[in-house]
C-alpha cells in the first residue's frame, strides 16, 4: 500500500509537470499589450509553486513509504528552530510573489497615462447581449434613459439613448466590438439588468460590469483578428450564449468602418 | 448537580425521546446522516450536470432534456447542499457535537436543549431548501453565491421568486442554527473541561472544533444579516443591494441607491471564513490521525495550534480577492492581495508539520490513515493553485473559470470530504461498537484519490484556456469547441468515481449491523474517547503521547488507565 501511495504520487507529479511542459491546453495566444506582463507572472508563480508542489508531494510519498510500518518510531514532539526556519521561508517567498504580483497589477491598472488618441468606447452588458457605444465625432457619449430601453428597436433604443440629447446624435451603438490595432483603446463598462462580465481571453482581460457603476478597463490589441467576448458572471438563464465579437482592424479599416456607421445612421 | 439530572432526563427511554434527544451522541448522529442525505443529492446533482455538458440535447428519463434554467438551478443547489449542509454539517455538527464532549472529558455539551433546537433547525433548513425545486418557477438559479441585483429581482428569472425566497429561508434557518451551535462549542470548550484538561493538553481535533466555532459565531451573523437585507430588497421596497435606473426585461425597477458591491462584500465577509470552517475540522483531524497512525507525537503541537488560529483571524481579511474584477477599488487589491498571501504561511506550517510528523515514525496505513495522507495531498495541490489566484494580476484572467472551480473543489470539497471519510473510518468502532470493511475502504479511497484527481486537475487546465464556469451549454462559445474532449474525461471521471462512492455506502450500512464487533480501543489511540467514560476523569498528560521512551507500551493514554499494568 505504501508503494502504491508513492507510485501514485509520483505519477500524479510526473503528470502534472508533463502537462504544464506540454501545454496541451493553454491560454490562447497573447493579443495585449498588457497582457505580456500577465503570462510572465503566470510563468514565475508556475515555476515557483511547481517546485514547491513537486517537493511536497514526493517527501509525502517518500516519508510514507519509507517509515512504513517498520522500525519503532523516533519520540520527537517538534523542534523550535524547524519552525523558525520553515516559517521564515514560507514567509519570504510568498510576501515577494505578492510584491511581486502587486507590481503587475499596478502596471495593469495604471498603464500610461489617458490620452486623446485613446479611442473611448462604452460597455453595456444586458440579458444576454453586449452593445458598444462609440461618442462620435464630438467625442461625447449622450445620456441614456432607463424609460428609453426598448431592444426590440435596434441597438440605440436597447441602451436607452435619448434621442432628445444633442451629444446624443453622433453617438453609434453597435453589437461588435472594432478597434484599431496598437491603439490604446479605453472601456467603461456599463449594465443595464444584473451584473455581467467582460472577458477577452486573448487580451488577458476581465472586469465586471456592474449596474450602477462606472467601471474602467483598457486595453492595446497588438494583432488583427476576430477574438471572442464572452459573460464571465453568472447573469441568468442565457449567460453560456451572450457574447460578442471583438474585431481587430487596421487604423485605415477602423477609419472607413467608422465613416460607414456615420453614414448608416445619417 | 442540575447538569447531572438534565442529562439523565435527556436519556430517558422512548421513541419520542430518542428522536428528540438531548444526548450529544444521537446529534451527532442525526448531522452524520442528515449530511450524506444531502451529499446524495448534491452528488446527484453534479452527475447530472456532467451529463448535460457533454451531451446537451439527451433526454433523460422520466425528465427529458435539461435546460438551462434547470441547469443553472442544479448548480445553485448543489454548491449550497454541498457547502451548508454538507461541509458544515458533517465535520462540526456530526463529529464535533458526538467527540468533542468525550475527548476533553466533559459528560454532555453545555446546552443539550440548544444543541437539540440546532440539529432540528438545521433539518428544517434541509426541508425548506429541497422543497425549492418543487414550486414554479423551480429553484433559484443565481448560484450559491447569489450576486444582485440576478437575486434581488424576482423577474430577473426562472427561480428568482419564490425558489429564491425559500433559499433565503433557508438558509436563514441554518444561520441561525449555526450560530445556537456554536455558542454551544464555544461554552463546551471554555468550560466544561475535565478539571486537568488544559487548553494545551486538547486534542487538535478539539482546538479545530473551538476555533470553527468562533468563525461560524461571527460568519454566520453576518451572512444571516445580509439575506435579510436581501428579502427587504425583494419585498420591502429597500434598495440595499439595487441601485437607480435598473431595467430588467424592459422594466425600470422602483429601486434607487443601492450598491451590488455590498452585497459581494458582506458576503464573502462570510464566505471566506466559511472555507476555513469546512477545512479547519479536516485539518484538526488530519493531525490527530497521522500522529495516531505514525505513532508518533505531532510535530509542533504549539505551532499547529497557532497556525489554526492566525488562520481563523487572517480568514476574515481576505474576503476581498474574491473581488478584484468586481468593480471593487483597485487599491483594495493591494491589502487583500498581501493578505490571502500571508494565510500562506500557516497553511505551509501546517503542511511541513504533518510531514515532520511523519518522518521517522512507524507508519500504520489503515484506511483511516490513508484518507489523512489524502487529506495532505489534496490540500497541497489545492492550496497551491491559491498564491496564483490571490495575485489580482492573473486572478483577472483566471477569476470565474474553471481554474476557480478546480482550486475551490480541491481545497475545501476534497480535502474537507477525505477527512469526512477519514472522520468516520476513524471513528466508526466508537460510534457503532463494529468494524468497517478494511478492504472495501482500500478500495473506496483509491478510487476517491485517484477520481478527485482525474475531474479537477484537469478543470485547471480548462480554466488556463480561458473556459468561463456557469455555463449551462458549451455550444455556443467558439473557444470552447477544443476543449470538449477535456470536459467529456472529467464526466466519465465524475461517473466512475461517484460509483466509488457506493463503496462507501455499501461498508457503512452494512458494518453497522454486520461488521466485526471492535473492542474499546480499537486502533490503539490515546485520547479520552477510547477509554471507559469512568467518573471523575482524570487527564494526565498531553493528547500525543506515542512511543515515549521508557513507557512499556508504544502509546499513553490521556486518562492515565492501563498506565499501571
Amino acid at each position: 500500500m505504501a508503494r502504491a501511495l508513492l507510485v501514485a504520487l509520483v505519477v500524479l507529479t510526473c503528470g502534472t509537470i508533463y502537462l504544464f511542459i506540454a501545454k496541451i491546453w493553454w491560454m490562447p495566444a497573447l493579443v495585449s499589450v498588457s497582457g505580456a506582463a500577465v503570462d510572465r507572472e503566470f510563468s514565475s508563480t508556475l515555476l515557483i509553486l511547481g517546485v514547491v508542489f513537486v517537493l511536497a508531494q514526493i517527501a509525502l510519498g517518500l516519508f510514507v513509504w519509507k517509515y512504513r510500518n517498520t522500525n519503532p518510531a523516533t519520540h520527537s514532539t517538534g523542534h523550535r528552530g524547524a519552525e523558525f526556519a520553515w516559517t521564515a521561508i514560507t514567509a519570504t517567498i510568498f510576501v515577494a510573489l505578492s510584491l511581486a504580483g502587486e507590481r503587475t497589477w499596478a502596471e495593469l491598472r495604471n498603464g500610461q497615462p489617458a490620452s486623446t488618441q485613446d479611442l473611448q468606447v462604452e460597455v453595456t452588458g444586458t440579458q444576454f447581449a453586449w452593445y458598444f457605444r462609440y461618442p462620435g465625432p464630438d467625442g461625447k457619449f449622450g445620456a441614456t434613459r432607463p424609460e428609453s430601453v426598448d431592444a426590440s428597436l435596434g441597438s440605440a433604443a436597447a441602451i436607452g439613448l435619448d434621442a432628445g440629447d444633442p451629444a446624443a446624435k453622433d453617438d453609434r451603438v453597435t453589437s461588435a466590438l472594432v478597434v484599431p490595432v496598437n491603439r490604446e483603446v479605453r472601456l467603461q463598462l456599463h449594465a443595464q439588468d444584473v451584473i455581467h462580465s467582460f472577458f477577452v481571453p486573448e487580451l488577458r482581460l476581465k472586469q465586471d460590469a456592474v449596474p450602477g457603476l462606472n467601471v474602467q478597463a483598457h486595453f492595446q490589441a497588438t494583432n488583427l483578428g476576430d477574438y471572442e467576448i464572452v459573460c464571465a458572471e453568472l447573469c441568468g438563464l442565457g449567460h453560456y450564449r451572450m457574447h460578442a465579437i471583438l474585431r481587430v482592424v487596421s487604423e485605415d479599416d477602423f477609419q472607413r468602418w467608422q465613416r460607414q456607421q456615420e453614414g448608416a445612421a445619417r | 448537580m442540575s447538569d447531572q439530572s438534565r442529562t439523565d432526563r435527556s436519556t430517558a427511554p422512548g421513541l419520542l425521546g430518542r428522536v428528540f434527544s438531548r444526548d450529544h451522541k444521537v446529534i451527532g448522529l442525526q448531522y452524520f446522516f442528515l449530511s450524506i442525505a444531502a451529499a446524495l443529492v448534491g452528488v446527484a446533482l453534479s452527475a447530472l450536470m456532467r451529463f448535460h455538458l457533454v451531451w446537451p440535447d439527451a433526454a433523460l428519463p422520466f425528465f427529458g432534456s435539461i435546460k438551462p434554467e434547470q441547469y443553472l438551478a442544479m448548480l445553485t443547489m448543489h454548491g449550497t447542499l454541498m457547502i451548508f449542509f454538507v461541509l458544515t454539517t458533517a465535520p462540526q455538527g456530526a463529529f464535533g457535537n458526538y467527540f468533542l464532549p468525550l475527548q476533553i472529558g466533559a459528560r454532555e455539551m453545555a446546552f443539550p436543549r440548544l444543541n437539540m433546537l440546532s440539529f432540528w433547525l438545521t433539518l428544517l433548513a434541509f426541508l425548506v431548501l429541497l422543497s425549492a425545486f418543487f414550486v414554479g418557477g423551480g429553484a433559484p438559479i443565481s448560484g450559491w453565491t447569489h450576486y444582485p441585483p440576478l437575486s434581488a429581482v424576482p423577474s430577473a428569472g426562472p427561480g428568482q421568486g419564490l425558489g429564491m425566497d425559500l433559499w433565503i429561508a433557508s438558509i436563514g434557518l441554518f444561520c441561525f442554527a449555526s450560530v445556537l451551535g456554536s455558542i454551544n462549542f464555544i461554552v463546551t470548550v471554555l468550560d466544561r473541561r475535565a478539571p486537568s484538561m488544559t487548553m494545551m493538553r486538547l486534542p487538535l481535533t478539539v482546538w479545530a472544533w473551538f476555533i470553527t466555532a468562533i468563525l461560524s459565531l461571527l460568519a454566520f451573523t453576518v451572512l444571516h444579516a445580509a439575506i435579510l437585507l436581501l428579502f427587504m430588497d425583494r419585498h420591502a421596497g429597500t434598495s440595499f443591494f439595487v441601485p437607480e435606473g435598473v431595467v430588467v426585461n424592459g422594466n425600470v425597477l422602483q429601486h434607487a441607491g443601492g450598491s451590488p458591491l455590498l452585497w459581494q462584500h458582506l458576503f464573502w465577509f462570510f464566505g471566506h471564513p466559511e472555507v476555513y470552517i469546512a477545512i479547519l475540522p479536516g485539518m484538526g483531524l488530519t493531525s490527530h490521525l497521522l500522529s495516531t497512525f505514525a505513532r508518533k507525537p505531532v510535530f509542533g503541537y504549539r505551532a499547529m495550534v497557532y497556525a489554526m488560529l492566525a488562520i481563523g483571524a487572517l480568514g476574515f481579511m481576505v474576503w476581498g480577492h474574491h473581488m478584484f474584477v468586481s468593480g471593487m477599488n483597485p487599491f483594495a487589491a493591494f491589502a487583500f492581495s498581501l493578505m490571502t498571501m500571508v494565510i500562506g504561511v500557516p497553511s505551509a506550517i501546517k503542511t511541513f508539520n504533518w510531514l515532520a510528523t511523519l518522518w521517522r515514525g512507524s507508519i500504520r496505513l489503515t484506511v483511516p490513515m490513508m484518507f489523512a495522507i489524502g487529506f495532505v495531498s489534496v490540500f497541497v495541490t489545492g492550496g497551491l493553485s491559491g498564491p496564483i489566484l490571490a495575485q489580482p494580476a492573473l486572478d483577472m484572467y483566471l477569476h470565474d473559470t474553471y481554474f476557480v472551480v478546480a482550486h475551490f473543489h480541491l481545497i475545501m470539497g476534497v480535502a474537507a470530504v477525505m477527512g469526512i471519510f477519514a472522520g468516520t473510518y476513524f471513528w466508526f468502532p466508537k460510534m457503532f461498537g463494529r468494524q468497517m470493511n478494511t478492504k472495501l475502504g482500500y478500495a473506496h479511497f483509491w478510487m476517491t484519490f485517484v477520481g478527485a484527481y482525474a475531474i479537477f486537475l484537469p478543470m485547471h487546465f480548462l480554466g488556463m484556456a480561458g473556459h468561463p464556469r456557469r455555463y449551462s451549454q458549451l455550444t455556443e462559445v467558439h473557444f470552447l469547441q477544443p476543449l470538449l474532449p477535456l470536459q467529456r474525461f472529467i464526466t466519465f471521471a465524475a461517473f466512475i468515481t461517484i460509483a466509488g462512492q457506493g463503496l462507501f455506502l455499501l461498508n457503512l450500512f452494512w458494518s453497522m449491523r454486520k461488521g466485526q464487533p471492535a473492542n474499546d480501543n480499537h486502533w490503539e489511540a490515546t485520547t479520552l474517547e477510547w477509554g471507559a467514560q469512568r467518573e471523575p476523569l482524570d487527564v494526565v498528560r498531553g493528547p500525543y503521547e506515542f512511543n515515549v521512551p521508557g513507557a512499556k507500551a508504544d502509546f499513553l493514554k490521556q486518562s492515565g488507565e492501563e498506565d499501571a499494568s
